[in-house]
């Protein structure tokens, strides 16, 4: 049994959740090797070699694996794959985007977003926005499993020494072309990587004010998110989004500032290990999951705690 | 050109589902049905496009139970021109309905398939994809703009950090995210219209399509609780407790 897990990277450095990948591929328990594809992308096949863990670093090295796109790399996993008893990629969009396409070529079911590993053949996966927790088992003779990177601690990054192995395959299937990119430039931490997240709801009430949550994150070190409410309202850009249709977090400190708790947002943050909710409304449905409730106007609140923290 | 949306039945958001007493699954009964949120986006973009006069016709699909008719008649309403069930009583994998979509693209031989990225209830972010791999076309997932000009689609993507826009040949596959658009109310006249509109029922069989699973779902539990902690009277409070009490500060 080995497994065989796809490294998400910008073709410098390995992300994050790659590693929270890896220890779900631990729990599982069998060999690990890892697939880079992408292009010039030496340096992120190190670092995967450096991960605990890991046994073997496979490199796909090409013009066709530059942007991910996954009409180019859902061939290239499902031919390397077929060796395999399970192929793993992180929920992220890259993950999400590619790893249903190599299922269906290799014709079995993927498990999406396990949070927890039962046994070899059985996982856990929150259905419902988080409201129930399924228990799926697969028979398939790869099985194909995107990775929810809060459910697991991630590996060491260092401390391994994997072989480094070069794959030739190149795949392009001609149907798809990268246009281009805008990534949001941030001082913060990465929202799903923060240890403090700082959230602002409807009760924000305009983008400008967002300003206060800037600078109580800055003072903290800390990422900072949005409910749907605040998003919709086009207060901010929904790669700020937390909740069920945006990003999953589990830092050790979750600051909920004028959200009211929707079933849709506690579905991306219930798992912090503390929340604290700071809201007017002491009605809102967000004191029932808070560790930490202040009934305030935050316009106050936040600035003063931007002092004191 | 022709288009072909695909819309599911599903628990309406606002609902709050109970995990049954015997953990076979979610209690369904009695329960508000809607289409799915990233499914109505799907519609509302392909009614768009048909606005536009880039789409001729808008064929709606739906691969569910026979009460699926509501949300087909719902997506007839909001301004598709003809609809599809694949009737399924059964509760289907994303593979198995992609095989079945697949199946439906072959007959109907759109330029466009625009789908939901996501049901609320399954939560598998899987049909779109699959469908796109089985199909062999290009897929632009979590889209925010969908622009057609030629024999290609330009698809603007949400993705962690930002956003990014790749250019697919058609015929390609759009999943939604939820900026791409605000789906529109149907009016009543419409509604009253899309009674009147075209609705033919297919089964899987007829199709020779298989829906054989190698997924299991064993049990399905409520999420262990998180209980309501204490209300702090002050910031100095609060800032104090997370300090010395949760040391998280």
């Amino acid at each position: 049994m080995t497994i065989l897990v796809i490294a998400e990277h910008d073709n410098k450095v390995v992300a994050p959740a790659t590693l929270n990948t890896v220890a779900a591929a631990v729990k599982i328990g069998a060999d690990i090797h890892v697939l880079v594809a992408g292009q010039g992308a030496g340096a992120v096949a190190e670092a995967a070699a450096k991960v605990a863990g890991v046994a073997k670093v496979l490199v796909a090295d090409n013009a066709t694996y530059a942007h991910q796109l996954p009409e180019n790399v859902a061939p290239l996993v499902a031919e390397l794959g077929k060796g395999y008893s399970h192929i793993l990629a992180a929920a992220t969009s890259t993950g999400k985007n590619i790893l249903p396409r190599v299922a269906a070529q290799l014709d079995v079911d993927q498990i999406s977003e396990i949070i927890a590993v039962v046994s070899a053949d059985t996982f856990q996966r929150p259905i419902y926005a988080g409201n129930a927790i399924a228990t799926v088992q697969s028979n398939a003779a790869v099985k194909v499993i995107t990775v929810r990177a809060t459910g697991f601690d991630p590996v060491a990054a260092e401390g391994g020494s994997a072989a480094v192995e070069s794959v030739a395959a190149a795949h392009d299937a001609g149907t798809s072309s990268f246009v281009g990119e805008e990534l949001a430039k941030s001082d913060r931490p990465e929202l799903t990587a923060a240890k403090i997240v700082v959230s602002g709801g409807r009760g924000m009430q305009n983008g400008d004010n967002f300003k206060h949550l800037y600078a109580l994150a800055d003072k903290l070190g800390a990422a900072v998110g949005a409910s749907r409410a605040a998003v919709d309202a086009g207060f901010v850009p929904n790669d700020m989004q937390v909740g069920q249709t945006g990003k999953i977090v589990a830092p050790q400190l979750y600051i909920a500032v004028g959200i009211s708790g929707a079933i849709q947002h506690l579905a991306g943050m219930k798992d912090s290990k503390v929340i604290v909710a700071i809201n007017k409304d002491e009605e809102a449905p967000i004191f029932q999951v808070a560790d930490y409730g202040l009934v305030a106007d935050l316009f106050e609140a936040i600035p003063e705690m931007a002092i004191l923290a | 050109m022709k288009m072909l949306v695909a819309v599911k039945r599903v628990v309406d958001y606002n609902v709050k589902v109970r995990v049954k007493a015997d953990n076979s699954g979610v209690d369904l009964a009695n329960v508000k049905m809607s289409m799915n949120p990233f499914c109505e986006i799907a519609v509302e973009e392909a009614v768009r496009l048909k606005e536009k006069g880039v789409a001729t016709e808008i064929v709606v699909v739906s691969i569910g139970p026979s009460t699926a008719q509501e949300q087909l008649r719902t997506a007839l309403a909001q301004g598709a021109d003809r609809a599809i069930l694949v009737e399924s009583a059964e509760d289907l994998t994303s593979l198995a309905v992609a095989k079945l979509l697949k199946a439906v693209v072959d007959k109907e031989q759109p330029q466009l398939v625009i789908l939901g990225k996501q049901a609320i209830d399954s939560d598998n972010n899987q049909t779109g994809q699959m469908l796109a791999a089985l199909s062999g076309y290009g897929q632009g997932t979590f889209a925010s703009k969908v622009e057609i000009s030629g024999d290609s689609v330009a698809v603007t993507r949400e993705i962690d950090g930002g956003a990014q826009t790749v250019s697919l040949k058609l015929p390609a596959i759009v999943t939604t995210d939820l900026r791409l658009n605000e789906p529109r109310y149907a009016s009543l006249p419409n509604i009253m219209k899309a009674k009147k509109k075209p609705l033919d029922v297919l089964t899987a069989d007829a199709l020779g399509v298989s829906t054989a699973s190698t997924n299991k779902t064993l049990k399905v539990e409520a999420p262990a609780a998180r209980s309501a902690g204490i209300k702090v009277k002050s910031v100095a409070e609060l800032v104090e407790k997370l300090k010395n009490e949760a040391k998280v500060l």
